[in-house]
């Protein structure tokens, strides 16, 4: 059964791939979807099975590779931890498998799509239920090149090609750092396997070795290097650049890729290797700084983005250093409990905002929409419910809320009441993000269904991203529709998820049942996560910014819709500063990307060009030409010399050709 | 077995060329008759490589299939063998050439028979290198390899030919006239120029050193690492496509089958004192010629840079002289023999189409091209290093046995993971994705059956061999355990005569 739930999707990708110029765009979707839904289907069964009846274990399939001492297998290792991934990567792809139907209905090139999308699937299945960490970083870099590809899916936009690339070789930087972890678990451990590792952790507690030339901390070393592989892949503070400009691919992949599953990687390797991470402190801490600084860095781009799907995208990198800021204080729970809404109500956005982006003709300039609410009634109810979730709505003291509420919630309760170095540092910036997350929700929320409908308007070139799609038209309001059944279904399943399931899962993804449900697939530690006496003002202080936040958009984009454009105009230091991302791009760019280019040039001009060639074959040529006019010939009979002879010889007549016969 | 099977593998594509050579018939029919006999020829012979292969023994380091006979006397004799290092090159080259035939099937319209009779004399001479168990044999076909590249290159290559095979002939040679000085200083001291001899030969460090250098010389030049590549990038872009395969495919090789059959076992110890220096100039060879490889507007060039990149894994892994190390160091080697192989091929398709190598000139071919974007994306997912593709396994056994070397070249390493990614991916972006707008380009015809033919066996082995690379670590892991033995044995005596303070010696000795 964990073979057919892993390799069902490759099988779809490898027909759809190879066979959908034969059997079709709809046999390719059905095929690709049907294993979908099979799959998921398994994997909640699965769930069930290895987390509350404690089943489940390790199936070997192959061998991989083999060096001497240095032996990995090709194994499937099903515990809680990979059970609850199963389950939101199956779930959710089936569901945007399904939403692709509508969504690209109208694309050339749909069997190549689902076969992507199937890819990703398999690849992201193959991480989550890998046993040792080269299988992982087979996945790791499999949904990279899934996530490549689905970025620049639609190859003639420039844009399109440019974010792949980036993604692809942002993610690279961090797999640097992940590859070097491995090379360093192995050369600790002698052994790549996940139990092997795990077991011996705590002896290596305390224990050094060189690296890089100095004496350091095993654990802490080994436990750094992986995490700059999970910022690489969760888009941290430093290497989130590439997140925001893989929305250039298709909105289900947005809400496939680059919100419920492939991100959410990073957040799965630190708790994987929770054993290691326990014996790391100082890592941990560093964990739990990114993770902080993170949430609250990109809610504030969030802020004032006008682009629908980047204020979505930018919610998620503060919603994964949420997820890395409960890890980062041993609340792996809360980590994977908002892992697991998160994918729920992230996939819903996402989702929805397609079915708006569909409804506009593909406009997806915020500034563009207003008043669509009437208009499709269904997608406004989601992405309501996707906004409550999002924002944690739900009653304080009575502790009734839609997933978020418990989620997040428990997230900033962790951090109030860890006591690491960096804990309080966490709770600050993840409570002020809260805040910041509801301005943002619901000034997207608000511009898009509520207010004047402006995609008439012809005002807003100034600084507007503009379409993706050059030449279309903005629709009348009476002409915009409610999106096909095939999109509405999924936003329905994921609106329930997004709903109820943290109030279904919480009491044992965190509370009184966490120790049974988890079974030692993550370090419990106990006090993190389950009921600890919090002070009232704490427990009201994320529900009090919430609403703030709702309170402040309501009141610019609603009571006052002008205003924002004038602050906008006055282009204050602020709003620049977060408009343009923190000019993060624009920094790299300086002090990354041209130097390496001019380098490059450098290196190949100079460098080979005129040193080494230089001083090389056509330097030695044309001294030589000038040397053997004055060399005297001699026959000594020995062979060295002759040897030598030849040398100089055919140097001479090399030297002859390059100069004199062909220049 | 009796049966001179070795021989067999290594005259057979000989006799190919003498047949095409004595044939009669007019322009056309010659040409026509010279494509069939190599193509027959070469796979004839390979299907006799796949036979040696099967029956190859990999439980034993020892060499297999030997054949000895009297030849020029004075204890050189003419001796073939392989072992676990070798086989596989063997079979590489074997399992190339066809395809190099194919490539030129219709490129290649000048001079037919004698382009086909050079590829084939290529072919034998390239096996010889690895049958070869005897140091003049070896420096035979070694030497020998170089004049019908030198001529594919000179007569058939592109405008600047004549430069680049100059540039080419006067590198390799200078590389292997040390070599001759080293071989014959051997001879002079040990007596003999069989190799199974003088693995066991013992030279006194000093004389190592030398002996190291010279040898190193001529290695360093075919690999080729930093400073002396800047051959391969002129030679490769002037080449006709096929020679790029061979070039890249099995020529590159053979500098690393040098170090693993010559330097590490019999100058252990020289080779355990300058393996530092390996490292720095695989390094620099890494991270150097990876930035090149960015700089680069023609797509011959970036790949043949990207070649030099992936030799410096070669040469750092098997310099690590640590098992994982080694067999990444050969698994990298067989591996891009593939993937650089079916990168020329790629290459080669749209020359023939376009006639320019500029990467500007192309763009948006995926629009007309699906099959070919396809298959090129496989290609450059596997230099990518990709896990999963067979680029993968080589680079990471290599940077897992240097990082339990040193850590700081493993870091250093690793760093040409993120360019390789940045060079290939902006290549592929340039050639094959974006809108198709040139004018140029807009009846650019898909793949042929013939170029389908040529490049999906190379997609599925690439593939393969990534997730299943057991078969060729099966066959090298006893002959690299064994070496790695016999140089600990070697490094350990010679310290133990160092500290004995035996008068020096500076005969060889039997050990």
């Amino acid at each position: 059964m964990y073979l057919a739930i892993v390799f069902l999707p490759a099988l779809g990708a490898l027909i759809a791939g190879l066979g959908g110029w034969l059997i079709g765009h709809r046999a390719s979707e059905v095929i690709t979807t049907a294993f979908l839904f099979i799959a998921a289907a398994l994997s909640c069964y699965v769930f069930y099975d290895v987390a509350f009846l404690h089943h489940g274990g390790i199936v070997h399939i192959a061998t991989w590779i083999h060096s001497g001492s240095f032996n990995v297998d090709w194994t499937l290792r099903v515990d809680t931890l990979t059970a609850v991934m199963l389950v939101v990567v199956t779930v959710v792809s089936s569901l945007v498998h399904l939403y692709s139907f509508g969504y690209m209905a109208d694309d050339p090139a749909r069997w190549r799509f689902f076969s992507y999308l199937s890819l990703f699937t398999f690849a992201m299945l193959a991480l989550v239920t890998s046993n040792n960490f080269l299988q992982m970083f087979f996945g790791w870099e499999g949904v990279g090149l899934a996530s490549y590809l689905l970025i620049g899916f639609w190859y003639t936009k420039p844009e399109a090609c440019a974010a792949a690339i980036k993604a692809f070789v942002v993610n690279r930087v961090g797999d640097f750092g992940f590859a070097l972890g491995i090379f360093g678990v192995w050369y600790v451990f002698g052994t790549l396997n996940f139990s092997t590792v795990f077991a011996a952790a705590p002896h290596m507690a305390d224990k050094t070795f060189v690296f890089a030339g100095h004496s350091v901390d095993i654990m802490t070393t080994l436990c750094l290097l992986l995490f700059v592989g999970a910022m690489g892949k969760s888009a941290q503070f430093l290497l989130h650049v590439w997140l925001p400009d893989a929305m250039e691919g298709p909105t289900p992949v947005s809400a496939l890729i680059h919100a419920a599953t492939m991100v959410t990687a990073g957040v799965f390797l630190v708790c994987r290797c929770s054993p290691m991470f326990e014996q790391a402190p100082f890592a941990l801490s560093v964990v739990t700084f990114i993770g902080a600084t993170t949430a609250f860095f990109a809610a504030t781009i969030g802020l004032f983005q006008n682009d629908i799907k980047r204020v979505i995208a930018y919610s998620t990198c503060s919603q994964l250093g949420y997820m890395f800021a409960a890890a980062g204080v041993s609340a792996y729970g809360n980590a994977i409990f908002h892992l697991f809404t998160h994918a729920f109500f992230k996939a819903l956005l996402f989702l929805s905002a397609g079915s708006v982006i569909h409804a506009v003709h593909h406009e997806q300039d915020m500034r563009k929409m207003g008043g669509l609410a009437k208009r499709i009634p269904f997608t406004w109810a989601t992405m309501l419910i996707g906004n409550l979730a999002l924002t944690g709505f739900g009653i304080p003291f009575l502790g009734i809320g839609t997933s978020g509420f418990y989620s997040k919630d428990g997230i900033i309760n962790a951090t109030f009441g860890a006591t690491t170095p960096m804990a309080s540092y966490a709770f600050w910036m993840t409570l002020i993000a809260a805040g910041l997350t509801s301005f943002y929700s619901w000034r997207q929320f608000l511009m898009t269904f509520h207010g004047r409908y402006r995609g008439l308007d012809h005002d807003h070139g100034a600084e507007g991203h503009g379409s993706d799609h050059a030449g279309h038209h903005a629709p009348r309001l009476e002409d915009i529709h409610e999106s096909p059944l095939t999109m509405l279904i999924p936003l329905g399943v994921l609106a329930i998820g997004a709903a109820f399931a943290g109030w279904y899962f919480d009491y044992s993804f965190v509370g009184q049942g966490a120790q049974s449900f988890w079974n030692g697939a993550i370090a419990y530690v106990s006090g993190h996560g389950g009921p600890v006496s919090l002070p009232a003002w704490e427990e009201v202080a994320p529900f009090v910014l919430t609403v703030a936040g709702f309170a402040v958009a309501w009141f610019y984009y609603i009571l006052h819709p002008e205003r924002p454009a004038q602050m906008a105009a006055k282009r204050g230091m602020l709003y620049l500063f977060l408009y343009n991302k923190w000019y993060f791009d624009e920094l790299y760019d300086f002090i990354f990307v041209r130097p390496t280019f001019w380098i490059a040039r450098t290196l190949w001009k100079v460098g080979d060009g005129e040193i080494i060639d230089g001083v090389g074959p056509d330097g030695v040529a044309a001294r030589v030409m000038d040397a053997t006019r004055g060399v005297v010939k001699m026959q000594s009979g020995y062979v060295y010399h002759y040897a030598f002879a030849m040398l100089i010889g055919v140097v001479g007549l090399v030297a002859w050709f390059m100069v004199g016969g062909v220049h | 077995m009796n049966f001179p099977i070795l021989s067999l593998v290594t005259f057979l594509p000989l006799a190919g060329a003498l047949l095409i050579l004595v044939l009669p018939g007019k322009d056309e029919a010659a040409a026509r008759n010279a494509r069939w006999i190599a193509l027959i020829t070469t796979l004839v012979d390979l299907v006799v490589a796949f036979v040696i292969l099967a029956n190859f023994n990999g439980h034993t380091a020892a060499f297999q299939f030997v054949e000895q006979h009297k030849w020029l006397g004075g204890g050189i004799t003419y001796h073939l063998g392989v072992d676990g290092i070798s086989v596989l090159f063997l079979v590489l080259t074997a399992f190339l050439m066809p395809f190099c035939i194919l490539a030129s099937w219709e490129s290649v319209q000048r001079r037919v028979p004698e382009y086909m009779i050079a590829f084939l004399l290529l072919e034998t001479l390239m096996i010889g290198v690895f049958c070869a168990l005897d140091l003049v044999l070896f420096y035979v076909f070694f030497e020998g390899g170089l004049i019908p590249m030198f001529i594919i290159i000179g007569v058939w290559g592109g405008p600047r030919r004549v430069y680049a095979s100059f540039k080419f002939f006067l590198y390799t040679l200078l590389g292997s006239v040390l070599m001759l000085l080293a071989i014959l200083t051997m001879y002079l001291t040990a007596h003999t120029t069989d190799i199974v001899t003088l693995l066991h030969t013992h030279f006194s460090p000093g004389m190592q050193t030398w002996l190291w250098f010279a040898f190193f010389a001529s290695f360093a030049v075919k690999m080729p690492m930093w400073p002396v590549h800047t051959w391969l990038p002129d030679a490769h872009v002037e080449a006709p496509t096929a020679g790029s395969v061979i070039l890249a495919g099995v020529l590159l090789k053979m500098g690393g089958y040098g170090f693993l059959r010559f330097s590490l076992p019999m100058f252990a110890s020289a080779s355990a004192t300058y393996a530092p220096l390996i490292f720095v100039l695989s390094i620099v060879a890494i991270i150097y010629t990876s930035l090149v490889a960015l700089a680069q507007t023609d797509v011959k060039k970036l790949v043949a840079y990207s070649s030099v990149a992936h030799m410096g894994f070669v040469t750092m892994g098997i310099f690590t002289l640590t098992q994982q190390g080694l067999d990444g160091g050969i698994f990298q080697m067989l591996s891009h023999g593939l993937v650089s192989g079916a990168l020329f091929l790629s290459v080669g398709v749209i020359y023939d189409r376009m006639h320019t190598r500029e990467i500007s000139a192309y763009g948006g071919l995926v629009q007309r091209m699906p099959i070919y974007a396809a298959c090129m994306l496989v290609f450059t997912l596997a230099n990518v290093g990709l896990p999963g593709t067979s680029g993968f396994v080589g680079e990471f056994l290599t940077m897992l046995g240097a990082f339990a070397t040193n850590t700081w070249i493993a870091i250093f390493a690793a760093t040409g993971v993120i360019f390789s990614a940045a060079y290939m991916l902006y290549l592929y972006r340039r050639v094959v994705l974006g809108a198709l707008v040139k004018p140029a380009l807009a009846t650019i015809k898909d793949l042929s059956l013939r170029e389908v033919a040529i490049l999906a066996p190379l997609v599925i082995l690439i593939i393969a061999f990534g997730v299943y690379p057991k078969p060729i670590l099966d066959i090298t892991s006893v002959s690299v355990a064994n070496l790695i033995q016999e140089q600990k044995v070697a490094i350990a005596y010679d310290r133990h005569e160092a500290y004995a303070a035996i008068t020096p010696i500076s005969k060889g000795v039997v050990r």
